[in-house]
């Protein structure tokens, strides 16, 4: 042994190091060729596997939306169609600092800083490459706007697309509705495979109810993606090669409305603002040729979208423009149930067509001292039936409603179709209310509530107390006493037509069956006086009727408004607007052979011979043709 | 003799043949003798990056400006490599320890002054901008043939305990970097070294047995994101979108290659931007789906040719230090290879380790070539044995 080390032996030392070296090479090939067995296994065994995996990555299926179908009125005028609009959209992966560009977005007031929290929650939550539509419709100054500062705005820019737009704006937006953006719950209801790609969807009205016909069947685009889903452009033969074929979109369904653009315009603007509504159809089929609510809103706002405080400002209106006054107000019908009860009366042998009351002005049952005051103070002196229904008096209607009973008018007004709904072809409608000693059994809970008191029964008979009724049954109740009992559903849609074929669905007016009254001379009478109301020589709404070039036959009602909500606050000389009686009023013409009628109300009006037939005779003349221009 | 003395006659003597062209340098097998070049390693290492810059060219989406980048880059890491292959091995030998002392300082400098790139303190700024774990890839195997070259071989335990320090000490800070991939590559060209040294096999698998319990020692050590990548190895379905999608997708382009693949630059994984880190350390997806299994098996046939040629350098060398430490950097080389190739066809867990001289960037690449340029100069600086 030396000190240092031990003497090196370098024959050795090389073979064990030779040794260790083939011995690292057996090693190493073993480890290519673990790696090599792995390449061969997924290279030639599992080829195909991911031969197939790789195309499923590059093809994308795009769907592409359809054109929403258009809307005409009854003389094919375009109530409801699309136009091109630039929208604003944002790709959220391409947006760097998202805050900051939505709020550099607002100061620019291309989006309202309301708005800010909704959209930064949107473009958050969904897929990273999908855009966000910031706003609909961009005018031609925001655009130009934008267009300067576009490269301010990293992932911000606008597209072209279709966007619903109602030429009409507020005209007909209860009657045919409008479509908005879809939101989750649109989502749950409708087949996501339809409407990939669809940003929108029929809210209310026809636009609603005839969803499945208007939307069309979306189409599909196969395109090549990169991995983030974006579109790439196809530059090389083998990346197009074998992509399946497109599908074309079909287009939806053109809708054709029984609504007359003229009449509904003469309508709405016969209500000038006014709260209210105007329903008229034709009661030989039941189509609804004006459907008006007013006031109204502008549906072109929720096809573009609107700011969360505009739609605040609609909804809060204490006008209420957005509720459907003509198929969701009720209301009590007043004097307009008059001439059923009148036939009620007539058949069940209440009363006769030459009985006569006389009228003092007040009306007592006996044993009481509550008097059930007629609407004229002086009373109409003796009436018979034709009087009391020309005239609208009160006491006549008193006096015979203890003998014609509650039980037979139930009978009567809901063969008439009140108390439930009309079926009209839009969702929402209300059913009213015609009250019975069976629903005052089941719908109040003291018991001496529960019982159904003669007095009742006498308010019942001037159409007050807990009846209800909406515009849009009163119109059905007024073609029904027009045709003589016919009843025939009301609606809206004409027919359905395919825009590619020019197939035509067309929708049948749908008859309910007539109400059969047996005597012939009672329709006489009862006809007779609703052709006095307007034209004989003491009809309630003789101003109106009288000097007409054509016959016509009406009733005017008048509806007391029974309360207002406690929570609403209206300032007094409001408060006093808004405690008048309700102004109803329900007309058909020519009076031998109807072809319209016509129901109204103005909400607070007072008077229904004063303030709704007018409105009533307008729609008359305009459809008759005897309006003055 | 002095050693400078030595490397200055040699640096003249490579002139004068280079601009008079005599004696051997008349061929060009001279020619590249008289570098102190190896033809053969040459030959393969300049095929296999001029493969490589065909491959980054699709897989960096046909960019000329990352072409020229990386041509610069390889043509910095030859001259490197030419550089190297003139000093001798004793002189390689005699500064060995002062190179594995300064990397050590360095790699503490880094820890507490290096600049911080994605999430990691790897860089140092001295004037330049580098990483001194890359110097540490030469010098733990520099250090550790060098304390062997005057030991006896094979090594005494207590000489395997020191040994088991100055690997350990510099794999401890490049881990805290945190660098996994790069510290155990560097552990791994240490333990190399006393393998070849014929450190016993009982202990070899002794110590295997032991890194069991090791293992769970540094679970409790990674990162969470070095954890992720080790589940999502055991299960990348689990996390398709997430830590899985890169062995997914890389797996999708590979085998949608099949034997011949889908052509150049017309690989769809890699062009609709499917496959992550795709020109760099996926970029053997992307050789895999436009070259298939053919152009795959080429590149790892230049590769075994490498590191075949290396270990051949090895065995010829003519002293221990030379030995081991051509052996180690040639091994080292192939475990590159095994670990990114097994990595991106989902065999061992994603550990960020570049295809070596194919993978875009890197001071990697002048170290490699620096490693070569070693291998060359023992092979062209060896004595005659006395026999």
């Amino acid at each position: 042994m030396r000190l240092l080390s031990p003497i090196k032996d370098h024959h050795s030392e090389r073979r064990l190091f030779i040794g260790r070296a083939i011995l690292s090479s057996v090693v190493s090939v073993i480890l290519l060729a673990v790696v090599i067995a792995r390449l061969v296994q997924l290279q030639v065994f599992d080829h195909e596997l991911f031969a197939e995996k790789s195309q499923g990555n590059r093809v994308r299926i795009e769907a592409v939306p359809p054109i929403r179908g258009l809307m005409f009125d009854r003389k094919g005028r375009v109530i409801a169609e699309n136009l091109p609009a630039y929208q604003l959209e944002l790709i959220p992966e391409q947006v760097d600092d998202l805050d900051d560009t939505l709020k550099r977005l607002a100061a620019i007031n291309l989006i309202s800083a309301d708005d800010i929290p909704r959209f930064a929650a949107i473009s958050r939550s969904g897929q990273q490459f999908k855009p966000v539509t910031l706003k609909f419709r961009l005018t031609d100054e925001e655009i130009a706007n934008f267009a300067i500062q576009r490269p301010r705005f990293a992932g911000v820019d606008f597209r072209p697309r279709l966007v619903r737009h109602y030429p009409h704006g507020g005209l007909f937006a209860h009657a045919v509705g409008y479509v908005g953006a879809l939101d989750t719950s649109d989502m749950q209801r409708l087949d996501s495979a339809r409407y990939t790609g669809t940003s929108h969807t029929g809210k209310t009205g026809v636009e609603s109810s005839f969803e499945d016909s208007l939307h069309g069947e979306a189409g599909f685009r196969h395109l090549i993606a990169n991995a983030r889903g974006r579109r790439v452009p196809a530059n090389t033969s083998e990346l197009l090669d074998s992509l399946p074929l497109d599908e074309t979109a079909n287009p939806g369904f053109n809708i054709h409305l029984s609504l007359d653009l003229d009449l509904q315009q003469i309508a709405f603007d016969a209500m000038e603002g006014r709260r209210g509504a105007v329903v008229a159809l034709d009661p030989t089929t039941g189509e609804i040729l004006a459907l008006v609510s007013t006031p109204s809103f502008d549906p072109n706002l929720f096809a573009v979208g609107m700011s969360t405080s505009q739609y605040g400002d609609l909804r809060d209106d204490p006008d209420r423009p957005l509720f459907n006054r003509a198929v969701r107000g009720t209301y009590p019908p007043g004097s307009i149930i008059k001439p059923i009860l009148a036939l009620a009366a007539l058949e069940t042998g209440a009363t006769n067509l030459t009985r006569k009351s006389t009228c003092i002005g007040f009306f007592q049952l006996p044993g009481d001292d509550h008097r059930y005051r007629d609407w004229k103070p002086e009373g109409h002196g003796p009436v018979d039936v034709h009087d009391a229904i020309a005239q609208s008096c009160d006491v006549y209607f008193y006096e015979i409603s203890g003998k014609l009973g509650i039980d037979n008018m139930h009978d009567y007004l809901t063969r008439f179709g009140l108390g439930s709904q009309t079926g009209i072809d839009v969702l929402g409608e209300r059913p009213g209310l015609v009250p019975s000693r069976e629903w005052k059994r089941n719908n109040f809970r003291d018991r001496d509530n529960k019982r159904w008191y003669h007095g009742e029964t006498v308010i019942a008979s001037i159409g007050q107390g807990f009846m209800l009724a909406t515009p849009l049954q009163l119109a059905s109740v007024a073609g029904t006493l027009a045709t003589r009992g016919a009843r025939y559903r009301p609606h809206l849609v004409l027919a359905v037509e395919d825009p590619l074929s020019g197939a035509r669905e067309v929708i049948e007016p749908e008859w309910l069956g007539n109400i059969a009254i047996g005597n012939e001379a009672h329709w006489d009478s009862v006809l007779g006086a609703m052709h006095d109301v307007m034209q004989g020589p003491k009809g309630t709404a003789r101003a109106i009727g009288s000097g007409a070039p054509y016959q016509m036959a009406g009733k005017s009602g008048t509806a007391q408004v029974v309360s207002i909500a406690q929570d609403e606050e209206y300032d007094e000389e409001e408060l006093e607007e808004r405690l008048r009686d309700h102004a109803l009023f329900i007309s058909f013409a020519p009076f031998d052979d109807p072809r319209i009628v016509v129901a109204v109300i103005v909400e607070n009006g007072s008077s229904g011979s004063g303030v709704a037939a007018p409105i009533a005779k307008a729609v008359m003349d305009e459809y008759l043709g005897y309006s003055d221009d | 003799m002095n050693t400078w003395g030595t490397v200055m006659i040699r640096l003249n003597e490579t002139h004068r043949s280079l601009w008079h062209g005599r004696g051997q340098s008349r061929s060009f097998a001279g020619l590249v003798r008289s570098l102190n070049m190896d033809g053969p390693l040459l030959v393969g290492l300049l095929l296999i990056c001029a493969f490589g810059l065909l491959v980054l060219y699709s897989a960096a989406g046909k960019s000329t400006y990352l072409i020229v980048n990386q041509a610069v880059r390889l043509g910095v890491a030859i001259v490197a490599m030419f550089v190297v292959a003139q000093l001798p091995p004793d002189f390689l030998r005699r500064w060995t320890p002062l190179a594995y002392i300064s990397g050590i300082v360095l790699l503490v400098l880094v820890l507490t002054k290096g600049d911080v790139g994605q999430g990691a303190r790897r860089w140092l700024d001295i004037g330049v901008r580098f990483q001194p774990s890359e110097a540490m890839k030469l010098a733990v195997p520099m250090m550790t043939a060098w304390f062997l070259h005057d030991r006896q071989i094979p090594p005494r335990l207590a000489h395997l305990a020191m040994i088991a320090i100055l690997i350990a000490v510099p794999t401890l800070l490049i881990a805290k970097q945190p660098d996994l991939g790069t510290s155990l590559l560097i552990a791994a060209s240490g333990i190399i070294v006393i393998v070849l040294a014929g450190m016993s096999f009982r202990l070899i698998f002794g110590l295997a047995a032991l890194s069991v319990p090791g293992a769970l020692v540094l679970w409790n050590f990674m990162q969470d994101y070095q954890k992720q990548r080790v589940l999502t190895l055991l299960n990348p379905d689990s996390d398709p979108l997430g830590a899985g999608y890169n062995i997914i997708q890389s797996k999708i382009a590979i085998g949608s290659g099949g034997l011949f693949g889908k052509g150049w630059t017309n690989g769809s994984q890699a062009h609709l931007e499917f496959l992550p880190e795709r020109h760099t350390d996926f970029i053997f997806a992307v050789l895999g789906e436009e070259f298939g299994l053919f152009g795959v098996l080429t590149l790892l046939t230049l590769y075994s040719f490498v590191i075949g040629r290396g270990l051949y350098i090895a065995v010829q060398a003519h002293d221990t230090y030379s030995r081991l430490l051509a052996g180690s950097i040639s091994l080292t080389f192939l475990v590159y290879v095994f670990v990114n190739t097994a990595m991106v066809t989902g065999i061992v867990p994603v550990v960020g380790v570049p295809l070596p001289l194919v993978s875009f960037g890197g001071t990697s690449m002048v170290t490699l070539m620096a490693g070569f340029g070693i291998l060359m100069s023992i092979h062209s600086h060896r004595k005659l044995l006395p026999h």
